[in-house]
């Protein structure tokens, strides 16, 4: 639906194994800008390695990671990472947690903090700046956690099975919630699930991965215009695209 | 509902220590044992109140040494606990020794405090280190491993510096170890002052228990006694309202079980 002039993150050939385990055997894969892209996979074949490899926590045996052209290989910092779990530090304030970020960047604690009281309305935590992570319910305390990642790096995020964790229902509401915000963010997306419908919804492009070892299997595009709504997910395409990405895992 | 059941979690000691009491004051009322060899409850308590004010400069000496000991212990298990975290070399060299301590009586150590240091609060002081020290470090030792390494992924992935991981996740993360072991250190302290006053010294509440056994006055030594298990318990009451003081997080997590 858009032409993405800017490759923002190249994975490239990626091999990783731990021990006698090959958990990557040949994963390539690429993000435009403002481009949201999902892997699918089953459970252990790899996804949260990938993520782990692109943010620079583990370095591949093999292949690279380039980021605006440059080579980021096994190099933290740069770009953001969600984890599946909201991982809010139980000592800090919503505030402190989600400026978090900034202040280890260097920036003042104050201004660190006014910056990121900006973003609590759009992420819809307005009021709750002062209270503990205990006091929010799931479907905020994953807010929170995605304002953190925006906070760290805005252009790219890598976000892992963000809303696994929650109900079908705020589940549900998150997805909308996220198609709204992202339109005012201008970031880059790569999204892992288990969820098909999820990806369909929220995707530009879908990466299926094959069992372990890894490899990219498939890549999908999803020509669904936008903006998404509820409806979309009832249409005939989305359909099609759905039975297609079911007879892949049938293969 | 939440109120209810902790108030009689607190009942059933309550009753059951004041039916200990009453039991003990039927069998000296009654004439079981005599009342030099066992004082009753109640001449305990007459005694305490009237021996106050003589035991009050002892009470001091026993409460600085205790509380002077009790902060060196902090402050050394703080910058080793730190240390042996930061390199693994330190703690692998370090933590055998550190168990190996304690294995030593301090019953054995006290005397040579005494015959090194002298008379004065010095050595005291050295035993309560010793006896706090250990239940500190191992809390927060064990604390420090604890923490959620996903946790500390997230800060890396954020290119935290591991002095920032050690202040933003560790620290914090370590905070609930750390006041439990504080608390069995605060009644420690106390124990470990009054055990080297009564080995040598000439004041402080052990060195007052040695001198009213001495001549042969129990129901006083029951009432000195009982100012060791006040003070213990007001340490470790005051250690538990710093703890929700500086925590106010932790009774949020306590809440939520
Ligand atoms: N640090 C590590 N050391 C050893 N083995 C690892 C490590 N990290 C991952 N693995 C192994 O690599 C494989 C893939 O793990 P990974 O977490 O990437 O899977 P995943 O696709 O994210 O699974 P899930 O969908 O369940 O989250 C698993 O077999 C796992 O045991
Ligand atoms: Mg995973």
């Amino acid at each position: 639906m858009t032409s993405y002039p800017n490759e923002k993150l190249t994975v490239k050939n990626l091999r990783k194994s731990f021990g006698d385990n090959l958990v990557l055997e040949d994963v390539s894969l690429n993000l435009m800008e403002n481009e949201f892209v999902s892997l699918i996979g089953a459970s252990g074949s790899g996804k949260s390695t990938i993520f782990n490899i692109i943010s620079g926590l583990m370095l591949p045996d093999k292949g690279q990671v380039i980021i605006n052209g440059q080579d980021y290989t096994g190099r933290t910092g740069r770009v953001s990472y969600m984890y599946q779990k909201d991982l809010l530090l139980p000592w800090l304030k919503v505030i402190d947690n989600v400026s978090l970020p900034l202040v280890i960047r260097g920036e003042d604690k104050k201004k660190a903090r006014e910056k990121a009281a900006g973003y609590f309305e759009t992420f819809g935590l307005d009021g709750f700046e002062d209270k503990y992570p205990f006091q929010l319910s799931g479907g905020m305390r994953q807010r929170a956690a995605l304002l953190r990642t925006y906070l760290f790096s805005s252009d790219i995020m890598l976000l892992d099975e963000p809303f696994a964790a929650l109900d079908a229902i705020t589940r549900s509401y998150m997805h909308y919630w996220l198609l709204r915000t992202l339109k005012k963010l201008n970031s880059s997306v790569l999204f892992i699930t288990h969820d098909i419908d999820e990806a369909i919804l929220l995707s530009d492009r879908i990466y299926i991965l094959s069992d372990r070892p890894a490899k990219i299997k498939e890549e999908i595009e999803i020509p669904l215009s936008r903006p998404r709504n509820k409806e979309v997910t009832t249409t005939e395409l989305f359909n099609d695209i759905k039975k297609h990405i079911l007879e892949i895992f049938a293969n | 509902m939440k109120v209810k059941k902790e108030n009689s979690n607190k009942l059933i000691p309550l009753i059951l220590v004041l039916l200990l009491v009453a039991v003990w004051e039927a069998v000296v009322r009654g004439g079981l044992v005599p009342r030099f060899i066992l004082p009753s409850p109640i001449d305990v308590l007459k005694v305490f109140v009237t021996t106050i004010p003589d035991m009050k400069e002892h009470i001091l000496v026993t409460l600085q040494e205790a509380l002077t000991g009790f902060a060196i212990a902090i402050i050394f298990s703080l910058i080793l606990a730190m240390a042996m975290d930061r390199f693994p070399a330190v703690k692998k060299a370090l933590y055998p020794l550190l168990i190996v301590s304690q294995t030593i009586p301090i019953i054995i150590l006290a005397p040579l405090f005494i015959l090194w240091f002298g008379f004065g609060m010095l050595p005291k002081i050295i035993v309560v280190v010793l006896v706090c020290f250990f239940p500190i470090i191992i809390s927060l030792l064990e604390g420090l491993n604890s923490v959620d390494l996903d946790m500390i992924n997230l800060l890396k992935s954020m290119g935290a510096s591991k002095a920032q991981i050690f202040k933003i996740v560790k620290l914090p993360a370590s905070m609930v170890g750390l006041f439990s072991g504080l608390r069995i250190a605060a009644t420690y302290s106390i124990m470990g002052a009054v055990i080297g006053e009564w080995l040598g010294g000439d004041k402080g509440i052990g060195f007052y228990i040695v001198r009213v056994k001495h001549s042969f006055a129990v129901d006083k030594v029951f009432a000195a006694t009982l100012v060791v298990i006040i003070l213990s318990m007001l340490l470790f009451k005051v250690i538990t309202i710093i703890q929700n003081l500086s925590m106010p997080w932790f009774r949020y997590v306590e809440q939520k079980k």
